[in-house]
């Protein structure tokens, strides 16, 4: 009895610690317009780094040419579960508000490019796919594990990160406040 | 014969009972903690485990455990293999540890295939890193020792 009630009690633990980590990094900066944080957490308030990449289509992606709308930036990969799991509502979401001004890019951080096409295509993903490397990835702090996605508002500054599997419902909520901030 | 078909069905049922706890309890046997990771990194050089990372290249070129081996995610096949063919030369009593840190533990799909292959080959002091969130969590976030490339 003893041990069936340690049993539960450590399943009960194991489910609170599960749903804890289920989005265990989510940083935010406050509104638009305040000061810029200090570099360090993701560089949360400043403006992203800019990158260049190569896309699975053949066509070059700038990060700056995106300024103007809000970026929803994935760093995921084609085994990750809870990346997979992810994608289907950055696809639902890009088609709802794509016209309203959201990008969603994704940085695939598998080692090699054919699995993600044949994901790519099998997902019928609506936003551009590029592959990533360690010198992006450090740029962003680092990803050290993923899925790890940065909101960037209308300005080109990081606003929120969110390290590990994250509900749809809070990336829907950072997309319309950005995109509700001018 | 009714008294059979209870007594068997509540012998199934004990057996049911302990499955997991007898799966805890060798889960727990192969894993390594960090702080013990750490310790084992202070041994002297003979002492040390070959430590094999199976999580992703991108990760590894940014940081790693001192000394890792990169050798591929651990769901992928082809890594699989190339684990094999690097560890068949091995005395199967080798220290050796593996770790990922893609992904929360219990998402991670990357140890339990390479833990698997390793324990199939025979390999009887083979540890899996537990890293219950991620390698920058857990690890590198806490300034333990890392190294960079490869």
């Amino acid at each position: 009895m003893r041990g069936l009630t340690l049993r539960s009690a450590a399943v009960i633990a194991a489910v609170a610690a599960g749903l804890a980590c289920r989005d265990r990094a989510a940083t935010r900066t406050p509104a638009a317009g305040d000061a810029p944080q200090a570099a360090g957490v993701a560089d949360l308030g400043m403006i992203a780094p800019d990158f260049s990449v190569v896309d699975l289509s053949g066509h070059t992606l700038n990060l700056a040419s995106y300024r103007g709308k809000v970026v929803l930036l994935d760093f995921w990969a084609t085994w990750c579960v809870p990346c997979r799991e992810e994608i289907p509502h950055f696809v639902r979401l890009q088609d709802k508000y794509r016209d309203a001004g959201l990008a969603v890019i994704g940085i695939s951080v598998d080692d090699e490019v054919a699995p993600v096409r044949e994901y790519y295509r099998t997902l019928r993903m609506n936003y551009p796919v590029a592959m990533g490397d360690a010198a992006l990835a450090e740029r962003y702090g680092g990803i050290l594990g993923v899925p790890v996605a940065f909101m960037i508002d209308r300005q080109g500054r990081i606003r929120m990160k969110h390290a590990g599997q994250t509900d749809a419902a809070v990336f829907e909520r950072d997309i319309t406040e950005l995109l509700g901030s001018r | 014969m009714r008294f059979l078909h209870y007594r068997t069905l509540a012998c199934l049922c004990f057996a049911l009972a302990l499955v997991p706890t007898v799966l805890t309890a060798q889960g727990a046997q192969t894993r390594i903690s960090t702080t013990e990771m750490v310790k084992a990194l202070q041994l002297p050089k003979a002492q040390r485990p070959l430590v094999i990372q199976i999580g992703f290249r991108v990760m590894f070129q940014q940081a790693h455990i001192p000394g890792a081996e990169y050798i591929g995610p651990g769901s992928d096949a082809s890594a699989i293999d190339q684990l094999r063919k690097r560890m068949q030369p091995l005395p199967r009593n080798t220290f050796v540890v593996l770790y990922c840190g893609c992904c929360p533990w219990d998402r991670c799909p990357n140890v339990a295939p390479a833990a698997q292959a390793l324990a199939a080959m025979g390999f009887t002091n083979a540890k899996v890193l537990y890293i219950p969130n991620d390698f920058g969590t857990d690890w590198a976030s806490k300034g333990y020792p890392v190294q960079k490339g490869g």
